[in-house]
């Protein structure tokens, strides 16, 4: 730790030759998500042998495969069901789920929400692109109103989910949003929820120029790069305009997509909780009683 | 913090040695004694006691327990544990088997040990939730997309719900494949003694850990240890072996291989043979008068008890009529359906379903006698006389 100055380094240090190229078009944000992480992990300076990642399905779920690691590619929308085992399995682990917004907010939404409730030691960095883009662009939970999917061809009608907020209504210990255009934030955002002891969610708006911005007069990268400066709103500015903003100001801010760091609390996390539970049972006064307690069990039932 | 297989302790927790308890506690009593530290489920009849058994004693013995948003997640949990080097397992019943087909088929493809308890139940969908059946015979053979080969044992007394579970880790931690301990509604319902076997009665095997050089361990091929397995050693995450693990289709080295066709047919015919090349081996049959019967019963489950007494009737009437009875059927025991076929002149196949193993057992019978199926189904187990009045011939 502190010898790598250079992505150059960073990459031979990380990632996983044998994998090597990605799936990743051009423009894509995912290996801007990738290098952030790598950076983050850098400044930790975690042993990788003790560092393990799990994702679903998508194009941010590949992630792992490019990362010199354990790394579990599961099935769709489930990473963090299947995190939570290899957790419990091995709480020394640091466990860090890649995945995306249809995996995570789609069809794992349910893993997500219980994850999050129970506040189970896991970083989830989830890369928003606002579409399915693995599968050609097809219409995400998190489409904005509006927005073109191969299938929202007219436009897409449904209001987006907001994951962050739903984190941070869960109670999650950690919950923060960047987009791929924030170059320190988001890696401090990444050290701070490998950190946590505790449920961490981290969301990058990410471009997908092939699937989203081609259809959506956003293909050209700096142009979805420049939306999200448009469409982004610190959430320290918008309280502050909630609060002495005028009506034009509040009604554009409500519009926007707000990131910082939503919630960053000290809570009892599941694992630790369990073992607390197994330490009290396993101690003096149940062994001493244990066999005659068995024995009653067995009657009652 | 990692869990440690201490014997007293299992003991100590599980009781006296002789008990009378539920057929789904016994899979918990099972699972213990195999060594299972893990365990995730959601609530579902008739298989929640195996849960409730799990979340009682599992933390006394120094394991996990959590209860899952659903069976989705339980079956995704219990391959998470198992990948951080647990024996893990869930139970369930046919909606949530139905549930669990996308994961067995992840724990199939990236030759995960686990096991699944299902206590059977009849649908399609939500059925009969309370009653028992052998809904899920065939799903839990072909219930999962693509090419497997599925391992399910099906226990028909509730000493055997705690021995065949036992078995399920050993065979679960041998193979490298998920296995079904295939009970029902009936078994998992009946109280009956049990004996608890003592630690040096029981056999327990332990899936081999790739210990070989980090450089040189190739993760998804045969394994580098045992000569002539083609299960591979297993990389506990955690240990430095750096592997990725994907349901895609992959190479020697984990790696996603999707358009390649050899590396798939290469991939899928070493993890189906890795079972069928020993299925003579994994063969579990249980015989009655089977020597000089013209007739035999073949059977499986909770039917194997009405099945029982029915041939008991039949030879009491100086019928020759004889029982075979499948304690794993899966993969199917070939060679002896095929024997006995040339044997008899009629197999008589009793089941609580509209007829699922019965399709096996004339494929591999060959024409060589007459297969007769006898359904029950609506959540009653056969009578024996509805069984004795195939073997009187009428």
């Amino acid at each position: 730790m502190g010898e790598i100055k250079t992505a150059g380094e960073l990459n031979k240090k990380y990632l996983r030759e044998g994998m090597w190229p990605t799936i990743f078009c051009n423009g894509c944000g995912n290996g801007v998500v990738l290098e952030y992480t790598f950076w983050a992990l850098e400044e930790l300076g975690l042993d990788m042998d003790k560092v393990a990642f799990a994702s679903g399905i998508g194009c941010s779920s590949r992630l792992p495969g490019y990362i010199n690691a354990d790394g579990l590619h599961t099935t769709h929308g489930r990473a963090i069901a299947f995190a939570t085992g290899l957790k419990a399995a091995n709480p020394d682990l640091t466990v860090i789920i890649f995945t995306g917004d249809g995996d995570c907010a789609g069809i794992g939404g349910n893993h997500f929400i219980h994850a999050a409730r129970r506040n189970i030691d896991m970083t989830v960095i989830m890369i928003n692109n606002f579409i399915y883009g693995m599968t050609g662009g097809q219409l995400a939970p998190t489409t904005p109103i509006g927005g073109i999917a191969t299938t929202a061809p007219y436009g897409n009608i449904e209001h987006p989910f907001d994951l962050c907020v739903v984190a941070k209504a869960l109670g999650a210990s950690y919950v923060a949003r960047w987009t791929v255009s924030h170059p320190y934030q988001p890696i401090k955002s990444i050290k701070e929820g490998i950190q946590k002891k505790g449920f961490s969610y981290i969301e990058f708006l990410a471009p997908c120029p092939t699937a989203y911005g081609r259809r959506n007069k956003l293909g050209d990268i700096q142009r979805l790069w420049e939306w999200y400066d448009k469409n982004t709103i610190l959430i320290e500015d918008y309280e502050r305009i909630m609060k002495y903003g005028d009506e034009k100001e509040k009604e554009r801010a409500k519009k926007m997509i707000q990131i910082g760091v939503f919630q960053d609390v000290e809570k009892p996390e599941f694992f630790t909780e369990y073992q607390k539970l197994v330490e009290r049972l396993q101690g003096n006064t149940i062994t001493k009683t244990s066999s005659v307690k068995s024995k009653k069990m067995v009657v009652k039932k | 913090m990692k869990y440690k297989r201490d014997p007293k302790r299992i003991r100590e927790v599980l009781g006296d040695k002789i008990q009378f308890i539920l057929g789904d506690m016994a899979c918990v009593y099972g699972g213990l004694l195999a060594g299972c530290s893990f365990f995730a489920g959601y609530p579902i009849t008739p298989a929640s006691e195996v849960a409730e058994g799990m979340a009682r004693l599992l933390p006394r013995v120094g394991g996990t327990y959590i209860q899952m948003e659903d069976e989705i997640g339980s079956l995704a949990a219990v391959i998470g544990a198992s990948w951080g080097g647990a024996k893990a397992m869930t139970a369930t019943s046919g909606p949530g088997f139905s549930l669990m087909m996308e994961n067995y088929g992840y724990a199939v493809m990236t030759e995960t040990p686990c096991v699944i308890v299902n206590v059977q139940r009849t649908g399609p969908s939500t059925g009969q939730p309370t009653l028992g059946a052998q809904g899920d015979m065939m799903q839990v053979r072909w219930g999962t997309h693509g090419d497997f080969e599925a391992i399910a044992l099906a226990p028909s007394t509730v000493q055997e719900c705690m021995d065949l579970t036992i078995e399920a880790f050993n065979l679960a931690e041998k193979y490298r494949n998920p296995v079904c301990v295939m009970t029902d509604g009936e078994i998992g319902h009946l109280r009956e003694r049990i004996v608890i076997p003592d630690e040096k009665e029981l056999k327990i095997i332990n899936r081999v850990p790739a210990t070989i050089d980090k450089e040189k361990f190739i993760p998804f091929s045969n394994s580098q240890i045992q000569k002539n397995s083609k299960v591979p050693d297993f990389p506990t995450f955690g240990t430095g072996y750096h592997t990725y693990v994907t349901g895609l289709t992959h190479n020697i080295y984990g790696f996603p291989a999707t358009d390649k066709q050899k590396d798939h047919q290469e991939l899928v015919l070493r993890i189906t043979t890795k079972i069928t090349d020993d299925r003579e081996k994994l063969t579990m049959v249980e015989k009655l008068y089977i020597d000089d019967a013209k007739i035999a019963v073949v059977t499986y489950g909770a039917t194997a008890r009405p099945a029982e007494t029915a041939v008991e009737m039949a030879r009491r009437k100086g019928i020759k009529v004889g029982m075979l009875r499948l304690k794993l059927v899966w993969p199917f025991p070939i060679k002896e359906i095929q024997n006995l076929a040339s044997q008899v002149d009629k197999i008589v196949v009793p089941e609580m379903n509209l007829g699922q193993i019965v399709h096996p057992i004339r494929e591999y019978s060959e024409g060589q006698c007459e297969v007769v199926n006898v359904p029950k189904v609506g959540g009653e187990m056969h009578l024996p006389h509805e069984i004795f009045k195939y073997l009187e011939g009428k």
